[in-house]
């Protein structure tokens, strides 16, 4: 077990399952040589050699649609894209190729491809360096999709996406990298892709969320419930698709309030599919309407800082939100 | 406007001192609709008559919380109206309050109680579950509402009245979407209909509580027509359950000359009616010869409590009169101070309210002693039922023209059987003889010079 940063989690996981597993390589863009613009690779270069630790051109299209021809011929390819920004020109790559090969070849093919992409703004990376693209492949049955929250999460989530033998996106939150610390153990381990996790117990409200802002939503619990005794049950749905209907149901079903919580913004996003799942299933169960707080709805990430801190999600706002829904 | 309005809850009111709940029959106003003061809001149904609410204030209804056949408690909310507050420096003092209850939240009852009747599924599901009244409990969420913590603590408390239903149930019952594409929910509609505790009913008519109005005639087959048993239908059940079962009934008749009474009534019924404009009946010269025998037999006018018997002082006469579907005990009151022409106003006036389903509570209260006019339906004997808890009822039968032997002579004369039913705990029939040979004799008294004013 050791202390470690979100980054060196992710780093970790792919050092070990190269290490494991000589069919795992990843490419990406600035990957080698340089060991990624965030570090996520510093290092691998040098342990795995070039061949495994691929330098590509400035082409997405180019990275998903590489990744997913080495995975017909048994690779199993980690894709960098260097923000998620970025992905949208590999976005036919991965929605119509890698999501549909099993299931145009009646199950004779897969696609083992991992494609890691960071998401998430409150870097001052303005229009293009700050998104949260879940939305935009969330609908698309054939993919995976995880984000993790933690250094724990994102080495167990990652391990588990490496050996998964279907296309899995991973969602890293690049503002996580250097901010979030925890213990990880050094042993191999995996967590279960498909499965959420209950963060905290509480009989007032349930949130629900992924990602970076559940760090929000755990802060304001614990202030909510020393200011005001106001208990929070906090689940973190960690694989977004295929959702974890169950442990979805039983979390709205301990307060029977709900609040969703996710930085993409609101129109379309994870959480109206929540929200969907929980109109359908327990309807009789809710006590209140249910809420979400969502980035607001606009073309991007503003580049004026001011602007920024009002677009992206805080303790604070998460805070209030949970105390309207507490109180109602 | 809107911050100007002030809601006012509307009570149901203590219609009479016994009185302890009532049944909304009806709602005469809707939300919207605009209501002065004193105008009708609803009608109430009681065990003993049915009234009208008036406003207390002058607005507009705003929500009707009481729904028509609930049986309401005195004192409980049964609908809020909106009411233009008073001065504007008034209305602003409201506005910073109402946002900071909204903003500090949890605001305790009292405050804006706007959301005290929105019930969400999961409290409705609670409350179905464990057969809660939702009446009963305090809100305490935002403007009032009861939230699904406020049911779980009451239920905690001990405010449940059903088993809760298993929890496990119903994740176990299969989904009625199950099969159709696309759609797997885990719980199914079905599970939550709530599960109403059913009363037990030992006989045709349920005895201990209300049932609900609408008197519905639902077909059943063709052979057979269900009727509800109307609030009205049950209190003449209940008081007529209670009256046999706790009273020993006996029974008594004599038999009454009344050929100059009727001469006596010949003589002044037109000009009396044309003076008074209603009828001079039989009954009212009746009713004087009873009272007149009460004051010389008080012990007719009492009330068996166990170990004592109650003598009333006030000779009250509860009248039995029958109406299509029903048969009510309007009193005459301090019928002993009345003379005949006032006993035949009182009557007039108590059928036509009677008939008319205008009968208050204080028509229907403090009767001492009954009286039932049988002979108007063409009965010659009648076996009456004591009106609970008095001690005795008397009934006059129709007149019938008979030969009788006077003297050893026969002539034909009219005549009319009274009949009694006494409580054997309070009266003999010593007593009672003689009683009905003093009611007997006072109403074989009247003559052609008998005054009735």
């Amino acid at each position: 077990m050791a202390v470690m940063e979100y980054i060196d989690a992710i780093r970790l996981a792919m050092k070990e399952e190269m290490e494991k597993d000589e069919s795992v390589f990843v490419l990406g863009e600035d990957v080698g040589v340089k060991g990624g613009v965030f570090t996520t690779t510093k290092g691998l270069m040098e342990q795995f050699g070039e061949e495994r630790v691929l330098d590509t051109p400035l082409a997405e299209s180019a990275i998903a649609g590489v990744a997913i021809g080495a995975a017909m011929v048994g690779m199993k390819p980690i894709a960098e894209m260097q923000y998620s920004d970025f992905m949208l020109p590999a976005t036919n790559q991965i929605i119509s190729e890698a999501a549909k090969i099993r299931y145009r070849s009646n199950n004779d093919w897969s696609c083992p491809i991992v494609v890691r992409a960071p998401i998430g703004g409150g870097i001052f990376g303005g229009l293009y360096h700050s998104q949260c693209p879940e939305s935009i492949f969330f609908g698309t049955p054939g993919l995976k999709i995880v984000a993790p929250f933690t250094a724990y999460d994102a080495k167990g989530l990652l391990k588990a996406a490496i050996q998964d033998p279907d296309p899995v996106l991973f969602f890293e939150n690049k503002k996580c990298y250097k901010m979030i610390k925890g213990d990880v153990p050094l042993e191999d381990y995996t967590v279960p892709i498909g499965k959420a996790n209950l963060l905290r117990e509480g009989a007032d409200i349930t949130v629900i969320g992924y990602s970076m802002p559940l760090h929000f939503c755990m802060q304001a619990a614990e202030e909510l419930e020393k200011e005001e005794g106001i208990t929070a049950h906090i689940l973190d749905l960690r694989t977004l698709q295929p959702l974890d209907r169950d442990s979805i149901i039983e979390a709205v079903r301990k307060t029977g309030k709900v609040l969703i919580v996710h930085e993409d913004n609101k129109t379309g996003g994870v959480g109206a599919e929540v929200a969907a799942i929980i109109s359908e299933e327990c309807l009789f169960d809710l006590d209140a309407p249910i809420m979400r707080c969502c980035s607001p709805d606009v073309p991007a990430m503003p580049i004026s800082p001011p602007m920024e801190k009002f677009f992206m999600l805080s303790k604070d706002k998460v805070k209030e939100a949970m105390r309207q829904l507490a109180v109602y | 406007m809107s911050e100007n309005q002030k809601l006012t809850d509307v009570v149901m009111p203590q219609l009479a001192e016994s009185l302890v709940s009532a049944t909304i029959a009806k709602w005469l106003k809707r939300p919207g609709d605009k209501v002065e003061q004193y105008e009708p809001i609803c009608e109430v149904m009681t065990d003993k008559v049915n009234a009208e609410i008036p406003s207390t204030v002058d607005g507009v209804m705003a929500e009707l919380i009481a729904e028509e056949g609930q049986n309401v408690s005195v004192g409980e909310i049964i609908c809020r109206m909106a009411v233009a507050g008073g001065a504007p420096a008034s209305a602003a003092q409201q506005a910073p309050t109402a946002s900071t209850a909204a903003s500090a939240g949890a605001s305790a009852a009292g405050g804006d109680q706007s959301m005290r009747s929105r019930y969400s599924p999961a409290v409705q599901t609670l409350a179905a579950q464990h057969g809660i009244d939702l009446n009963q409990i305090q809100g305490t969420g935002m403007g009032g509402r009861i939230t699904r913590k406020d049911v779980l603590a009451f239920v905690e408390k001990g405010g449940a009245v059903a088993q809760p239903q298993a929890a496990s149930a119903r994740a176990e019952t299969p989904s009625p979407f199950k099969g159709l594409p696309h759609a797997d929910p885990a719980v199914t509609p079905e599970q939550y209909i709530p599960v109403q505790p059913v009363p037990e009913r030992n006989s045709g008519l349920h005895m201990s509580a209300p049932p609900k109005i609408p008197p519905i005639e639902a077909e059943r087959g063709e052979r057979e027509t269900l009727i509800d048993v109307t609030p009205l239908r049950n209190a003449i059940a209940t008081n007529m359950r209670q009256s046999v079962s706790e009273i020993p009934h006996a029974w008594t008749m004599v038999e009454v000359d009344v050929t100059n009474l009727v001469l006596l009534r010949n003589k002044l019924k037109d000009e009396f009616k044309r003076r008074e404009g209603y009828n001079l009946t039989y009954l009212a010269f009746f009713l004087k010869a009873v009272v007149n025998a009460i004051k010389d037999y008080p012990i007719m006018n009492s009330v068996w409590a166990v170990n004592k018997i109650i003598i009333k002082r006030d000779i009250n006469i509860s009248l039995a009169v029958g109406t299509e579907d029903s048969v009510m005990t309007p009193v005459i009151q301090r019928a002993d101070q009345k003379n005949i022409a006032g006993l035949a106003r009182e009557i007039e006036e108590l059928a036509t309210k009677t008939r008319q389903g205008k009968l208050k509570l204080e028509d229907m209260q403090g009767g001492t002693f009954t009286v039932n006019n049988t002979g108007s339906f063409g009965s010659i004997l009648s076996y009456p039922v004591i009106n609970y808890p008095q001690a005795a009822i008397l009934t006059f039968e129709s007149i019938v023209k008979r030969p009788v032997v006077i003297n050893d002579m026969i002539a034909v004369r009219s005549m009319a059987n009274i009949c009694l039913s006494l409580d054997h705990r309070i009266l003999d029939g010593v007593i009672c003889g003689r009683f009905l040979q003093r009611v007997k004799e006072n109403i074989e008294a009247y003559t052609l010079d008998t005054k009735v004013y």
